[in-house]
């Protein structure tokens, strides 16, 4: 007798936990094949709304620990990634279409990129800030600091996993918060790592992932007067001038779209987008 | 609809009538006792289903200007000082300065001392028994525990209507009430409200806060709004805001429906406030459905129906934006309280 198998339906991940679209839909995620793989939640502007508010109110916890603190929780992720490698690959093998070997190169790439951005946590801001030279008795110094809630649209083609962790990691280090919208088309790997994140030591509402249409989705971030920064890396097949105008509304810091195989490639560029400097004044201790 | 004999009665004889002689702890036992106990199950699961009604679009837009026209925007903290009262003021004044047409909150809700500071800082915005305007309302008798003797709690309420306030919100002597000393209950609300008339003869409007939820029951809640409505108040409030759970769909509900047989019963309306743990405008509305399902529409004005809030108005404010603007706001564009 043949078993009925049971396919999993991929849910949101806001604010720590994993809700069902608050709208009730859901779209069927296929293979390359066009074969049904599983039911994933059709996220609405009222669930990017929620997953804003998750992350603002996430912002201070995440923004305030220690830089080595928030080093070691995203190298933590990447232990993680490492145990889950099989579901994974699974996962990058049916969606994509590739084959193993392509899979388990990905999710290495993806694990490696995590630990590069973790190392980055407690030094970027030696290499970003300065001691400026000022002309009287004062230390004058400049620091980075985190925009806030980022919003971003993850790359839409090719590799799911490795270019959905490009695009959140650098943002996670200095700081910020993120609300991220999935490959539309791949978002298995997206809700994974979601569950990955839950159970790791990453606060709820630091990362919330929605999947569904990012044309229909990003237009509300884009103008969501709480959102800090805009992140189109893969809003390259939307009207991302649009998006742009409406982010300027609300003075919000965008980075435009990528394409091609180096797309969210890991740069120190790609932390320090989401910063702010803050320069401060002080006296010198007059010994 | 005709009403009873009791709607021609002064308001002490009819209070007499229904209980069948004084008002001394036995003869009120026996009436509130009498009153049909509530099925809570039944209670709850009206609320839950009057919770889910969704209200959209314009019906939106008009309940959320209701709201801000129903509030009384509060502040009761220890810390309170002149300037944060004369904030508050200029935020009931102006509630959203992106759009003048945002509609003014019903009243201000300080401690008796921060009436004097409230009424100067409102100016000729204060409704000082007209109604227009902005009405000062002053926190008295003990608030919020309630815990003091009767000559004290009166002198609270008189300093507060001497100083320009245009409503009190008392609470009552839940020990007592518990305790089952229902006259002594009755007495000090029928003594407050008495406190309440100022030195031209007329009347600070009088809220009772019954603190539901140190009352345990719903039974309870039903019995001390009869109580208090018995005894004189003008509005019935839920809760002082000091104690978890503050106001509640189902408290609220009950509430209303004591207010609606006592309509039936003497065509006299009362108001009802739930106070407390009211933050987003989602929960506003779903009151607002409550008391429009129960008593009418007609209860919806700031005479007859308030929040007590301090964080609900920029919730409330946020949605307004929203639907003027077409996106979403943040609290960058409201003030902090």
């Amino acid at each position: 007798m043949n078993r009925l198998a049971i396919p999993k339906t991929y849910k949101l991940y806001i604010g720590g936990k994993f809700p069902r679209s608050e709208s009730g839909r859901v779209y069927e995620v296929l293979s390359h094949q066009g074969d049904f793989l599983a039911n994933a939640a059709k996220g609405s502007r009222k669930d990017a709304r929620d997953a804003v508010v998750a992350a603002r109110s996430a912002l201070g916890g995440w923004a305030g620990a220690t830089a080595y603190n928030r080093g070691q929780v995203l190298y933590r992720i990447a232990e993680l990634l490492e145990g889950r490698r099989a579901q994974f690959i699974d996962e990058i093998e049916s969606c994509e279409g590739v084959n193993a070997a392509a899979a388990s190169a990905q999710i290495d790439e993806a694990i490696d990129r995590w630990v590069w951005y973790a190392g980055w946590a407690d030094k970027y801001v030696q290499v970003a800030g300065n001691a400026n030279p000022v002309s009287g008795p004062f230390f004058n110094l400049s620091v980075p600091e985190p925009t806030g809630v980022v919003a971003i649209i993850a790359p839409q083609g090719g590799e799911s996993l490795l270019g959905l962790v490009s695009a959140i990691a650098p943002a996670l280090v200095a700081g910020n918060t993120v609300v991220v919208v999935a490959n539309e088309l791949a978002p298995l790997s997206a809700i994974s790592l979601g569950e990955v994140l839950a159970t790791s030591d990453v606060p709820g509402g630091v990362v919330n992932i929605v999947s569904g249409s990012p044309a229909e989705i990003a237009p509300w971030l884009a103008s969501h007067a709480d959102v800090n920064a805009l992140d189109l890396v893969g809003a390259g097949d939307l009207d991302w001038v649009e998006l742009q105008i409406s982010a300027a509304e609300t003075l919000k810091r965008v980075l435009p779209p990528e394409s091609g195989a180096d797309a969210a490639a890991p740069a120190l560029s790609r932390i320090l987008a989401f910063t702010e400097l803050k320069t401060v004044w002080h006296t010198k201790a007059i010994l | 609809m005709t009403h009873s004999p009791l709607a021609t009665y002064q308001p002490e004889q009819r209070a007499l009538a229904l209980i069948g002689g004084e008002a001394t702890d036995a003869n009120l036992r026996r009436y509130l006792h009498g009153i049909p106990g509530i099925d809570a199950v039944g209670l709850e699961a009206r609320a839950a289903d009057l919770g889910t009604r969704s209200i959209k679009t314009s019906s939106k837009r008009w309940a959320i200007d209701t709201i801000i026209g129903l509030i009384d925007l509060t502040t009761l903290e220890g810390a309170d000082t002149p300037g944060k009262v004369r904030s508050l003021v200029a935020k009931a004044l102006v509630p959203d300065p992106s759009d003048p047409g945002t509609p003014r909150v019903a009243a201000v809700c300080v401690y008796g001392d921060m009436v004097g500071t409230a009424v100067t800082a409102l100016g000729s915005a204060h409704a000082a028994g007209g109604t227009e305007g902005i009405n000062v309302a002053a926190v008295a008798t003990a608030f919020p525990s309630g815990r003091a003797s009767l000559a004290i709690k009166l002198a609270d309420v008189r300093d507060s209507v001497a100083a320009g306030a245009d409503e009190i919100d008392m609470v009552i002597d839940r020990g007592a009430f518990l305790a089952g000393r229902f006259g002594q209950v009755y007495e000090e609300i029928v003594a407050v409200k008495d406190a309440c008339r100022r030195a031209d003869g007329s009347m600070a409007h009088l809220k009772v806060i019954l603190e539901t939820g140190e009352l345990n029951t719903y039974d309870n809640v039903r019995r001390a709004s009869w109580l208090a409505i018995l005894a004189g108040g003008d509005f019935i409030k839920t809760s002082t805001g000091k104690v978890a759970p503050a106001a509640t769909l189902p408290v609220t509900l009950s509430m209303l429906e004591v207010v609606r047989d006592w309509h039936r019963l003497t065509g006299v309306r009362i108001g009802v406030k739930p106070a407390g743990g009211i933050r987003t405008s989602k929960d506003a509305i779903k009151y607002l459905v409550t008391v429009a399902e129960t008593v009418g529409e007609e209860w919806l004005t700031p005479h007859l129906f308030r929040f007590g809030a301090s964080s609900l108005l920029n919730d409330v404010l946020l949605q307004r934006q929203k639907m003027t603007t077409g996106h979403y706001s943040g609290p960058d564009y409201v003030t902090i309280d």
